[in-house]
């Protein structure tokens, strides 16, 4: 199904007003991913933006596409089962690094295993925004603003790219909410890629982590074409920075499920629910 | 001491100090996290001795919690709404477990939809686990609370878990005068953690909790848990005797409030009563003979003091702020089951579910709940269960729903009749 009018990003948008504080990285985020909607021309009716609990994951309200508000940590599980039941269907996941490292952490390594047709956009601001400051799987060791943890949490920092890689995504990339345009063609590449693509983005939390503003000083654009060898993602991986901006890793592997598992017959709903009437 | 100013989270957190607690597995969510931000806080500046671990969920959270409780340690942990539930595997492991400990809950109505705000349906989910539980109306209760549940926790004739619960905004975020307890008396109230066999001795290796049982020995050990927690009862009525003649402060089972020579008492827990409590004055004012009974003990559960204090009541209006979803509210269903049969139980049960997703519940709508139970004595016929809800609340609802079902016509191709997809092809 095309539309007969070409959308601009504005149309994407719902019109609902965002509950982020000014400044916060999400709403690049959130323009990012309506722009590539316009960019690709996809069909609002067609997209299901999935998401699970944090202020990142307010985002599927702001789109004017389907979209569904989950619970902590489960948008990822919701998604992928949408998206095996609806393989006609458009499906990105969202949410902060809370959701997705923390108490949703098993869903993210099996969704990479899995590799369902699918986007996933992780907005990690190495903090839990929502509920008011603590630190997550991605904080550093020695952040100390947290009243939970003054002296910093003392925990190595997961590195999400790799993990995502030895879990087995085959398409990953980072992009910074200080570049929307770049993160917008990454959205839209990750859309187009058949599989589960992952973005990580860093996207800064203003009111708990302000010193993430030195962000922008750090960040820089890989210039050299992704990887599309896993040994030598996993060794840029382990030793990157973590601030490598742009699609990092890229390799075509089969989706799961097997694209003849979902055909469904033609009339086989229908024969199933005259089965079924009583 | 002269009273200070507290919130709910905070009383919360004061308990923890108090008990000289050992080990605080943390994880935050919304309304809660004001009580492990305040003992980290404490623990940082050394105010408080003992360990903060923060964990990636309430899973993990509550699993550290038992195992530190099982090696004999005193811990403490606090949760909300969707954090209980999802520990909710684990509250029913550690109870089994009979790991004593004490878990705050801070009331928040369950998703879908969502809210912030707080109802029981939360804590009730977990009202079969073997966690006893202790319902607080105040900030002060809470303090108490946590210091009676340890003691209550701790006994050798109950050795389990026990849940101190306060609503949601109602009592986290608001201050009231607290009076903190001496804690040289709470240290004569509550004497150091005695973990008797539960304790990992050196050269003394013991499995715990290893076997997988057939039916016979599991019923046994299932049973034996719900022994020990109906020990609970007379072991807290002994408790909360020390805890007057100590601190000056009833805490019994029940909060009976001019129930003596009632002819229609309000049943309901936490907050809220203290709103009921305000509309008994009101209509003891206007000649009328109400009361409130309110169980601050839910599990176990304190049938015969309950019926004892509901002898000669005519009708009980029970306030449910929760809901069993196809039965209606749990407290009326309980308090059903403790008086059928009994001899001088009132002869009127009335059943209104209020105050879901922290909605209030006003003045007006107690007098008129007094005056429907009043009928229901006078007629012999008792209504059915109704939902607290205004007029102008449904009218709200349905002004809103109109709105979302004209934006769905105007905006979605398939049309507001949700027409499967694939049909607007075939037209
Ligand atoms: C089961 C459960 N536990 C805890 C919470 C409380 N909670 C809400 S959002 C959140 C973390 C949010 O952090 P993140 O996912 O990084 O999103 P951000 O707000 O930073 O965008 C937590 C712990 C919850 N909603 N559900
Ligand atoms: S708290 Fe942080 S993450 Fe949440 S809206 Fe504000 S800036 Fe954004
Ligand atoms: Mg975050």
């Amino acid at each position: 199904m095309t539309e007969a009018i070409r959308l601009k990003a504005k149309d994407y948008k719902s019109g609902v007003k965002p509950i982020w504080c000014p400044g916060c990285g999400h709403f690049s985020v959130f323009n990012a991913i309506t722009k590539a909607m316009a960019a690709l021309g996809i069909n609002k009716d067609d997209t299901v933006m999935v998401s699970g609990i944090g202020c990142s994951s307010r985002l599927p309200a702001y789109v004017d596409s389907y979209g569904f508000h989950g619970v902590h940590g489960r948008g990822l599980a919701i998604a992928q089962g949408l998206k095996v039941a609806r393989p006609d269907l458009t499906v990105l996941a969202m949410g902060g690094d809370g959701d997705g490292f923390s108490i949703g952490g098993n869903h993210f390594i099996h969704a990479c295993r899995r590799n369902v047709d699918m986007t996933y956009i992780a907005m990690d601001n190495e903090v839990y925004g929502m509920t008011k400051g603590q630190a997550s799987p991605t904080t550093p060791m020695d952040w100390d603003h947290s009243k939970l943890t003054p002296h910093g949490p003392g925990v190595r920092p997961f590195k999400p790219a790799a993990l995502a890689l030895a879990s087995g995504a085959p398409w990953i990339a980072r992009a910074y909410s200080g570049n929307p345009n770049q993160m917008a063609k990454l959205i839209a590449e990750a859309i187009e890629f058949r599989g589960f693509s992952f973005l990580h983005v860093m996207s800064q939390c203003i009111t708990f982590c302000p010193e993430q503003t030195d962000w922008k000083s750090i960040v820089h654009e890989r210039e050299e074409p992704a990887l599309s060898d896993a040994d030598e993602a996993a060794k840029l991986f382990l030793h990157e920075d973590g601030f490598q901006t742009g699609l990092l890793y890229s390799e075509q592997r089969s989706t799961w499920p097997p694209d003849s598992a979902v055909q469904i017959e033609e009339g086989a709903v229908d024969q199933l629910a005259a089965a079924f009437r009583v | 001491m002269a009273p200070t100013l507290l919130t709910g989270n905070v009383a919360a957190a004061w308990g923890a100090r108090l008990a000289r607690v050992d080990y605080v597995p943390a994880f935050p969510i919304t309304p809660q996290t004001e009580i492990i931000e305040t003992l980290g806080a404490w623990v940082d500046s050394g105010d408080m001795p003992g360990r903060m671990v923060t964990l990636e969920s309430e899973h993990s959270m509550l699993t550290a919690a038992g195992a530190a409780a099982a090696t004999g340690v005193r811990v403490f942990s606090a949760t909300s709404s969707q954090g209980l539930l999802h520990a909710m595997e684990m509250i029913y492991t550690v109870a089994g477990w009979r790991a004593p400990f004490v878990l705050v809950n801070v009331s928040r109505g369950l998703a879908s939809p969502i809210t912030l705000e707080a109802d029981h349906n939360d804590v009730l989910a977990a009202r079969d686990s073997g966690f006893l539980q202790i319902h607080c109306a105040d900030c002060q209760e809470v303090v108490d609370g946590v210091l009676l549940a340890y003691r209550l926790a701790e006994d050798p004739a109950v050795r389990l878990p026990v849940m101190v619960n306060l609503d949601g905004f109602y009592l986290s975020f608001t201050r009231e005068p607290v009076n903190l307890p001496d804690p040289a008396e709470v240290a004569q109230f509550l004497q150091p953690f005695d973990p008797g066999a539960i304790r990992f001795a050196a050269s003394a290796p013991e499995s715990q909790a290893v076997a997988v049982l057939g039916g016979s020995p599991y019923s046994y050990f299932r049973y034996e848990t719900h022994l020990a927690a109906q020990n609970a009862v007379s072991v807290y009525g002994d408790i909360a005797g020390e805890f007057r003649e100590r601190f000056g402060r009833e805490r019994g089972a029940v909060e009976a409030y001019q129930t003596e020579d009632a002819e229609v008492v309000f049943f309901m827990m936490g907050s809220f009563a203290t709103k009921a409590r305000e509309a008994v004055d009101r209509l003891r004012e206007a000649g009328q003979r109400v009361g409130l009974l309110r169980p601050r003990l839910l599990r176990p559960y304190p049938a015969d003091i309950i019926a004892g204090a509901l002898e000669g009541v005519s009708g009980v209006a029970v306030i449910d702020q929760n809901l069993s979803v196809g039965q209606g509210g749990v407290l009326h269903t309980e308090l059903s089951a403790a008086l059928y049969g009994r001899e001088g139980a009132p002869a009127v049960l009335t059943s209104f579910i209020g105050g879901l997703g922290g909605r209030e519940i006003s003045p007006e709508e107690f007098y008129q709940m007094a005056a429907v139970t009043r009928q229901a004595v006078e007629t012999g016929v008792t209504p059915p269960p109704r939902l607290l809800y205004t007029e102008t609340e449904l009218r709200e609802i349905r002004k809103l729903q109109s709105v979302a079902l004209v934006e769905r016509d105007e905006t979605s191709p398939r049309g507001g009749a949700g027409k499967p997809p694939g049909e607007e092809d075939k037209q």
